[in-house]
């Protein structure tokens, strides 16, 4: 029975597929990806025992801990805000993490990334419930191997919601960047330092609200329109994951998370026609 | 007028539990139409609101709360209480002896940094700091014992339905157990054995908060330990 | 600073008294190590890593192999560094932030373990006599605290090290071929500290916040002690140490299989 159904749409999706654009599925990546396919990724929430929220993210190659502490008593006293809670966002590398060796010493790209941490996550995050008090996003690259910025983000966001901080929302990130002027989706190290363009983006899944954009590099707006779909695409991906994540550690309805786990391999499928009609 | 979840399911910040009008309890709220959920956590549909568990939560102070601090600092008629929430608690003196307030109190022999006590909030002043008073039963400084944690928002299941978790759980032990609301609980017992019991119970439950029939499993894991340690 | 270094009366007391009992809180007896887990090599961006468990404390080492002028003194030979990081994911109390005394001295201790022991080749790690040397860094790196970082970090120095790779030089050029590390010795720290009369071995952060003295000592394969280190705010009589020094020794063959297999 199972049968028939999945070779009906192979048959009636190949003639589509070769005459619309047989280029684009014909070109893969560096690494071997299609152009809108994400790495490899893996999280894992309530990793730090010393936290009151934690994660822990592979995206590829990049390894990143997240842990988050508070709300809790803001030091020094006169960074508080009155009337809500401050998020302080911290980006830190390994010094092995990259080559050659970095000093522990945290950079100006360090700061701005913190810097854009924070804003890509402060609207989701209910701020005015903690008036004076501060809660601290402590971000620790391991390993980093491109996209570490998106790759903290979705790391941060579980580890706030592992902490109970109350959310509007979770927070999703994923870069989409140009490379041989093709669009491709999660840049990894190679596509990143040799690509054309590189735009993060953090997206707010359930909300719809774009959180972080940032974008170095070369656009037409065609592409520009084209790379944030992709972006949310993308966005939406991670987003599953983390939900899995955080289910997972809660034990909850584990033989149902089986099932579940199938569904998005169809959906994917069925995108792909869509998008090469676009 | 529609609810999107089974009662009970596991929900995440941002899950649309509700759209159309009801009262948005604990950890949800509005937008628009929509309830939303803010708390990793169980949603639960009553007729006239929903709400959700949270299953991780930080500790809220509110009036009432027993909860139970370490003393951290001092200043002049007043002590500063560490009960894990987002600032440090306050007590002053009249609320920590029963007798008229003299000057010359020499206020480490009452209670001195680094004391535990279980207290009761009695207030939370202008700037939402909680007040602390050990006036009343059960209330004080501690002697003996020592100090496990769990998520706040799973006390209510350590406690049980009229204390009958814990009940259960001190009759079978043996131990003394005081809950703060805080998530902190102190144990003391006739010997290390018994401690044990008690922290691997408690262990148990934070794991299981979330399941039910959950008295009754951890009578029977209970005995199960014991059993094995004869 | 926050106020959580303010360590709690009853947690003093009960400790003590449970050691008193000839236990522990967790169980264990005083010489028990907790599970040490050492996973080599998982980082591909460093020449050689160590992932190091010990019961809940949690470390990463990661070692990287750079270039740069050797010291005045020592024209031909090779330079090794060694770093430790507080990451404020580890502890509440701790903060970001440069480097605090509690870190050099992880550090240093770490360090003086594997120099006294001439762990390195240093002549080996020279390029160009008086310019260009190779150096190795050690990076320690706390992902969760709880308790003995030493000995944690020290098992995962040699383990990272043990699997190294450095890259090769060929009349002050890079070759692009890597080599192993040559290790000579494997240094293994073993911490003791006292609580009341007490003396235990890999003291869990409860227990070393309420410690009164801490000796680690360091032992080569031969069991020949290469660094002392005693901290702490109490004194040792000459009989402790000498009981600190035996009860070390048992446990650093153990923790060097660990590290390094064999």
């Amino acid at each position: 029975m199972s049968k028939k159904p999945t070779t009906k749409k192979t048959a009636a999706r190949k003639p589509t597929a070769r005459t619309k654009k047989p280029k684009v599925d014909s070109w893969k990546r560096a690494d071997g990806r299609a152009f809108d396919e994400l790495r490899t990724l893996k999280i894992e929430s309530g990793v730090l025992p010393n936290a009151d929220g934690s994660a822990y993210i592979e995206m590829g190659r990049n390894k990143i801990l997240a842990g988050v502490f508070g709300p809790r008593e803001m030091h020094p006293k006169h960074n508080a805000k009155p009337n809500e809670a401050v998020l302080r966002c911290r980006y830190h590398m390994a010094p092995f993490s990259v080559d050659p060796r970095r000093s522990p010493a945290p950079s100006r790209r360090d700061q701005e990334i913190s810097m854009v941490m924070r804003s890509a996550l402060e609207p989701a995050v209910f701020l005015e419930r903690y008036p004076r008090a501060s809660i601290d996003v402590y971000i620790e690259v391991l390993e980093a191997d491109g996209g570490t910025r998106c790759a903290s983000i979705n790391a941060a966001a579980v580890a706030l919601v592992d902490a109970g901080i109350p959310m509007k929302d979770l927070v999703a990130a994923c870069a989409v960047g140009k490379i041989e002027d093709k669009l491709i989706v999660d840049l990894g190290d190679y596509e990143d330092k040799k690509g054309q363009s590189d735009m993060p983006v953090a997206y707010m899944p359930k909300l719809g609200k774009v959180t972080l954009l940032q974008m170095d590099g070369d656009l037409s707006t065609e592409e520009a329109g084209k790379a944030l779909e992709l972006a949310i695409e993308g966005c939406k991906k991670v987003y599953e994951v983390q939900r899995e994540a955080l289910k997972k550690k809660y034990g909850i309805d584990q033989p149902q998370d089986k099932p579940q786990e199938l569904p998005p391999a169809e959906p994917e499928s069925e995108e792909e026609p869509q998008r090469e009609e676009s | 007028m529609s609810a999107n979840f089974q009662d009970r399911d596991l929900v995440l910040p941002g899950d649309v539990l509700f759209e159309g009008r009801i009262r948005t309890g604990e950890n949800t709220y509005r937008n628009q139409e929509q309830v939303y959920a803010t708390h990793l956590g169980l949603v639960n549909y009553r007729p006239d609101n929903v709400s959700v568990t949270a299953l991780s939560t930080g500790y809220m102070p509110l009036v009432g709360d027993q909860v139970i601090g370490v003393v951290v600092d001092m200043d002049l008629g007043e002590w500063r209480i560490d009960i894990g929430g987002q600032e440090l608690a306050v007590m002053g003196i009249p609320d920590a002896v029963d007798r008229p307030f003299r000057t010359d109190y020499n206020m480490t022999r009452i209670l001195d940094i680094g004391d535990t006590l279980v207290a009761k909030i009695v207030d939370l002043d202008r700037r939402r700091t909680p007040v602390l008073s050990i006036l009343g039963p059960g209330l004080g400084k501690v002697y003996e014992g020592f100090m496990v944690r769990i998520t706040p928002s799973k006390i209510p299941r350590l406690i049980g339905k009229k204390g009958s978790m814990i009940n259960m759980v001190i009759k079978e032990t043996g131990c003394r157990v005081a809950i703060g609301q805080n998530g902190r609980i102190l144990v003391s017992g006739p010997n290390r054995e018994r401690e044990e019991l008690v922290v691997k119970v408690i262990d148990k439950i934070e794991r299981e908060a979330h399941t039910s029939g959950l008295t009754n499993r951890t009578q029977e894991f209970l005995r199960q330990l014991k059993e094995r340690k004869q | 600073m926050s106020k959580s270094n303010i360590v709690s009366h009853l947690k003093q007391k009960k400790i003590t008294e449970v050691l008193s009992t000839g236990k522990r809180m967790d169980g264990r007896a005083f010489e028990d190590f907790r599970e040490l887990t050492i996973k080599r090599n998982i980082l591909f961006k460093s020449e050689g890593s160590a992932e190091v468990w010990l019961g809940k404390t949690h470390v990463m080492v990661g070692v990287k192999v750079g270039t740069g002028t050797p010291f005045e003194d020592t024209p031909d030979e090779g330079v090794l560094m060694t770093n430790a990081e507080f990451t404020p994911i580890a502890n509440a109390a701790w903060e970001p932030g440069p480097p605090n005394e509690n870190s050099i001295e992880l550090a240093r201790v770490v360090d003086r373990g594997l120099r006294s022991a001439e762990i390195l080749d240093t002549h080996e790690l020279c390029i160009t006599v008086g310019k260009l040397v190779q150096i190795v860094f050690v990076d320690l790196y706390v992902l969760n605290y709880d308790g003995n970082l030493i000995d944690a970090c020290g098992a995962g120095a040699i383990a990272a090290l043990m699997g190294a790779k450095r890259p090769t030089f060929s009349e002050g050029k890079p070759t692009g071929e890597k080599v192993p590390l040559t290790v000579r010795k494997k240094p293994i720290p073993v911490s003791v500290i006292k609580i009341g009369d007490n003396f235990i071995l890999d003291p869990t952060a409860d227990e070393e916040d309420v410690m009164d003295a801490r000796l680690t000592v360091t032992f080569d394969e031969e069991n020949h002690v290469c660094t002392m280190q005693k901290s702490g705010s109490e004194g040792l009589t000459v009989d402790e140490i000498k009981k600190c020094i035996n009860m070390a020794q048992g446990k650093a063959p153990q923790n060097r299989v660990k590290a390094i297999g064999d």
